[in-house]
């Protein structure tokens, strides 16, 4: 193992002076997406203000340092500076975490007009029932696990692949769901880190959590669930 | 931080200098018969040494109402109510409370909302009216020898505060062993008496001791904690105190060759 990463750095210090294109693997760069609405279309149950500064300013930040690392981490993997590496970990989960899980959230919400808040028709719909009775009782465990979440983070409905079942999570900051199994697909993940409901719903949280599910999009949670249990 | 005997929940107007976090007021538990009482140890909601718009325009009243009122207030009661079920936590201090119920890294139920208590009571503290500024003498001698420089020091503190992950707390602390200050930060409610080091200032980091003032703009408010809040008077209060204070301490492992800037509770799992 360590005459290969010998090897491997040898020939990255050949290509140092070489500009980024001749690189083995491009860096790739990331970008905010665009809402597929307005940031007041989720009213009166997520505050247009809170869509806008969530979107604009704290997705933004994340994609912003998870580049900022990606394109340092390179470096340090061209340097061979292992020491780097090691640190640059962290912030790579967080960032990335954070790209990743808003990316899943804005499609999780959509607008009262666009059948946001419809309860999950289709396969999902019967998945609910036979793991958790109801829609009222997987609501109200979530709404529990969001609650009681300490500190900053998101509370998921989840999809385990391998014993093909739903299952209820956290995950802390911006941990993503694989996190907790590397068997599981996030189907819906909600914010509960303070920037997502404080401007609005303050300490209440519970609040936030009872009205966030008139805008819950179950049309895209289905779509990932019919896809993954095919 | 006292342990107040009350039948009912009240705020204390009190201007209580810092000496009350060193100070050990243990009170007896009664052992042998149980004597039927409607006389228990509860914590009271100490109000902060300072009227709730005295930090504007830095810190607004209505960002304090939220805080204090609500937040802060909230994990008293939620302590108290949690206190009434226990036998075995009754008549501890908020210090010992706080280790007790950290439990080593496996915390109990209670934690979060003593150690929130804690502090939000250390933080209201931490700031005063027309703070900010520097540090005279005694303390500015110290943080000299410690970080090099006062902006040394400042530097370290922002960068530390701006590049927390997820909820947590910063703080400024004196490493008894070590014999030095040091800037450290916490993640959720962990709070620095647990191991080696006695707070001597600290700043919320969470999301709701900003967010209603300044919205996302965390490094705004780090910089005008710094220049229009911090108290030093406060701070030089303290260092001097646990100078002279025994004080119980809590050792706990640092993973070899870390800097324990970070404290998860994960990693006592």
């Amino acid at each position: 193992m360590a005459l290969r990463s010998l090897a491997t750095r040898k020939t990255l210090t050949l290509g140092l002076n070489s500009t980024r294109l001749t690189q083995s693997r491009a860096l790739q760069t990331f970008s905010l997406p665009d809402l597929p609405y307005d940031y007041g279309a989720l009213e009166p149950a997520i505050s247009g203000e809170i869509m806008q500064l969530h979107h604009q300013k704290h997705h933004q930040t994340y994609i912003t340092n998870y580049n900022k690392a990606l394109e340092q981490l390179h470096e340090a993997i061209q340097k061979g500076d292992f020491s780097t590496v090691a640190k640059l970990q962290s912030a790579i989960k967080f960032n990335g975490g954070g790209h990743i899980n808003h990316s899943i959230f804005w499609q999780n919400i959509a607008p009262i007009r666009e059948e946001g808040g419809e309860p999950p028709k289709g396969s999902l719909g019967w998945a609910i029932d036979t793991n958790f009775g109801s829609l009222e009782s997987l609501i109200q465990k979530i709404n529990a696990e969001g609650a009681a979440l300490q500190g900053s983070g998101w509370v998921w409905l989840g999809l385990d692949k391998e014993l093909k079942k739903l299952v209820i999570e956290t995950t802390a900051n911006q941990d993503p769901l694989v996190t907790k199994g590397a068997h599981l697909v996030p189907l819906l993940g909600i914010d509960v880190w303070e920037h997502a409901y404080y401007l609005q719903y303050k300490n209440v949280r519970p609040d936030y959590l009872k009205n966030i599910w008139k805008v819950i999009n179950w049309k895209y949670a289905n779509g990932v669930y019919e896809k993954e249990s095919a | 931080m006292a342990c107040h005997l009350l039948l009912t929940d009240f705020t204390l107007p009190l201007k209580s200098p810092k000496l009350s976090h060193s100070r050990q007021q243990r009170k007896g538990r009664s052992n042998g018969s149980r004597k039927v009482s409607t006389t228990v140890a509860y914590y009271g909601l100490k109000t902060p040494p300072y009227n709730l718009d005295g930090l504007e325009p830095y810190m607004s009243k209505r960002a304090l109402e939220v805080h204090w009122g609500v937040r802060h207030r909230g994990f008293v009661e939620d302590l108290n109510r949690q206190l009434r079920k226990s036998d075995i936590l009754y008549g501890y201090t908020m210090d010992e409370l706080v280790k007790t119920t950290f439990n080593n890294g496996n915390p109990l139920p209670e934690f979060n909302n003593v150690a929130e208590a804690w502090n939000h009571d250390f933080f209201w503290e931490s700031m005063q009216p027309g703070g900010g500024d520097m540090p005279k003498l005694g303390l500015l001698g110290q943080i000299e020898k410690d970080f090099g420089s006062f902006t040394n020091f400042r530097e370290k503190f922002v960068e530390t505060a701006l590049s927390l992950f997820g909820s947590g707390w910063v703080w400024l602390v004196l490493k008894r062993q070590d014999k030095r200050l040091a800037v450290v930060k916490t993640s959720n409610s962990i709070n620095p008496i647990v191991w080696e080091g006695i707070p001597i200032l600290n700043l919320d980091m969470w999301e709701h001791a900003y967010y209603l003032d300044y919205k996302n703009d965390k490094a705004k408010y780090v910089s005008m904690f710094m220049n229009h809040l911090v108290s030093w008077n406060a701070a030089t209060d303290l260092l001097e105190t646990c100078k002279l204070t025994a004080t119980r301490i809590c050792r706990a492992p640092y993973l070899g060759g870390f800097e324990p800037d970070i404290c998860f509770i994960e990693r006592y799992r």
